[in-house]
């Protein structure tokens, strides 16, 4: 069951339009993952779907409620969801006074809060700041103030904006843990953006892919990865190659493409004439000598033209009528002698070719 | 004595004054704190409610008024003795409450001198509460007086501060209270109006020794107000 769904949610702050008809529906006890660029609007939407502020129009149902028609209650819808930010907020007040402030606002019991707050800076391992000023604190441990201070009002649904960026691996790895474990044991259902793709394939089950105040494409963060539904999508996830071509044929589920006079194979359906090859650089191989061919391989020969190390991996790349960039280890360059102008052999599998449609002056 | 400089004479007995403590510097002393004290506290009454009121609701000229305000925080204290004055006189409308030439009659002018310093601070110490701050509060489902009260909460040393320097204001001006309080001997001196007149009796060591007083309290005010903005 959708717990959050959202219909073309529209956003503006004067003349500027952040989001657009964004439709998002989060299930009941997954991690989604949002990710995409600086100043795609994820901040934006993380904030009306919290009912921080609201959209200048859509649709948005939070627990099945219709909260457009339902303004009375967003205060209790509200209390039921969490929200951790981007950057360390604490208040100018002890640290069990921060914890304890969604509780007090709550009107919890005094030893119900005492408890809650103990516990949760326990599982934060903040026990010793109870009575320090929060302020006084790093920045790390500042921002697991804000996430005991976000848990103990128990949400059922949390929101984390960005919330390990500039930390340190100690409290990303602690934080990250907690979020696991409660969406794990407590079946909390979780909403994080991220910029870091890999903290996005670490932690979600589910990925949104949000460009330009929409979200261009949801799926496995595997299917995110491999097959981006367009350009845009493409570069934000690290495709080093995006090559225009022109399908020429199709049999037995393999597509031949032409691209500056070579004909490459792709085993992804095909979703028109003019299409973009998306191939993403570790999946090009490269050898030495002639390697023996397999089916449903591109094999050919190819010239280096330059050589980049990007540790640990060399980026490489090789000239065969288009350039190609091939991400190989650095321990896979220095067997191959690699040196530029050197004739190399490249393959790559049909698979690992994604065809996408392709958008003129894109 | 006779060949003596007036002003290292003067500053000694101004120590001696004070040392002694003086009745005369005593008594001008307890007046200036306690006036300008309950003016600060009447303007903090009436200006930080007033200040609160412009930061939290959204109206029309809302940033006019806050340019007028700041405009106002160097509002001549001559103009402002002159319009209590003629309001308190016998020919205005508040004559009636008998209050020129009282130390009441100050506490208004000095509680109307500093209103606009203490209502703009407040609105500015609010405003100092960004913006993923106010987020985090209502995220944290606060309603909207709990929300209104965390922000005061969190903008309380602000806030303190803009007091203490509407204090040092009041305190220090000598304007309002010359034109409203008359300078009368053991009834409406203070120690801006008495330094002034000892002064120009050539009366140095008494000025002197209320000068050392007001710079005394000037300086517990910055140790007070630094002490806060470190919080």
């Amino acid at each position: 069951m959708a717990i959050i769904e959202a219909h073309q949610i529209r956003k503006s702050y004067g003349n500027l339009e952040v989001l657009h008809d964004v439709d998002l529906s989060v299930r009941e006890g997954e991690i989604l993952g949002l990710i995409g660029p600086s100043g795609s609007g994820k901040s934006t939407l993380l904030r009306i779907l919290d009912l921080i502020e609201p959209p200048n129009s859509g649709k948005l149902s939070i627990f099945g409620i219709d909260t457009v028609k339902d303004h009375g209650r967003w205060l209790d819808l509200r209390r039921r969801m969490g929200m951790l930010f981007q950057r360390p907020i604490v208040f100018n007040a002890s640290v069990y006074d921060n914890v304890a402030m969604g509780l007090r606002y709550r009107g919890t019991s005094r030893d119900d809060i005492d408890r809650k707050v103990k516990e949760a800076l326990e599982a934060v391992g903040l026990s010793r700041y109870v009575k320090s000023r929060a302020t006084d604190l790093s920045g790390g441990e500042q921002q697991r103030v804000a996430l005991s201070r976000v848990l103990v009002t128990d949400p059922e649904i949390l929101f984390l904006d960005e919330p390990t960026a500039n930390l340190d691996p100690t409290s990303t790895a602690t934080i990250e843990a907690i979020v696991t474990r409660l969406n794990r044991e407590a079946n909390m259902t979780v909403v994080i953006s991220t910029h870091d793709l890999a903290q996005g394939q670490r932690l979600a089950h589910r990925v949104g892919v949000m460009i330009e105040g929409m979200i261009a494409q949801t799926g496995a963060s595997r299917e995110i990865f491999h097959e981006p539904k367009d350009r845009r999508i493409a570069r934000f996830v690290g495709v080093q190659n995006i090559i225009p071509g022109r399908v020429v044929s199709r049999s037995d589920g393999l597509a031949v493409v032409e691209a500056r006079g070579k004909q490459i194979l792709s085993a992804t359906p095909t979703p028109g004439e003019e299409v973009d090859m998306v191939i993403r650089g570790e999946d090009i191989s490269l050898h030495r000598r002639e390697p023996g061919f397999e089916e449903a391989e591109n094999l050919f020969p190819a010239t280096v033209t330059t050589i980049e190390p990007t540790a640990p991996f060399v980026n490489v790349t090789v000239h065969c009528g288009c350039d190609l960039a091939a991400l190989v280890t650095a321990r896979r360059a220095e067997t191959l002698g690699l040196h530029d102008g050197m004739q190399v052999w490249v393959s790559i599998q049909a698979k690992a070719v994604h065809l996408i449609p392709r958008v003129q002056s894109g | 004595m006779v060949n003596g400089n007036p002003i290292i004479e003067g500053l000694v007995e101004a120590i001696e004054l004070i040392v002694t403590l003086n009745p005369q510097v005593v008594e001008i002393t307890i007046r200036s704190l306690y006036i300008s004290l309950t003016a600060t506290f009447f303007a903090s009454l009436i200006a930080l409610p007033l200040g609160a009121l412009i930061y939290f609701y959204e109206f029309r000229g809302k940033r006019a008024v806050v340019s007028t305000l700041q405009t106002l925080y160097a509002l001549p204290t001559v103009i402002v003795g002159l319009l209590v004055f003629l309001f308190l006189s016998n020919i205005g409308p508040f004559g009636f409450l008998r209050l020129l030439y009282t130390p009441g009659g100050m506490i208004v002018a000095q509680t109307i001198l500093i209103i606009p310093l203490l209502m703009g601070l407040t609105v500015a110490a609010l405003s100092g509460i960004d913006r993923d701050k106010r987020y985090t509060i209502t995220a944290l489902g606060a309603s909207r007086l709990q929300t209104v009260m965390t922000i005061i909460a969190e903008a309380r040393f602000a806030v303190m501060a803009g007091v203490l320097l509407g204090f040092g204001r009041a305190i220090a001006e000598v304007g309002t209270v010359m034109i409203v309080g008359g300078n009368i001997r053991g009834a409406t001196r203070v120690l801006t109006t008495a330094i002034a007149l000892n002064t120009s009796m050539a009366n140095y060591s008494l000025s002197i020794a209320l000068g050392i007083i007001l710079l005394g309290v000037a300086l517990g005010v910055n140790i007070a107000l630094s002490l806060v903005q470190r919080r």
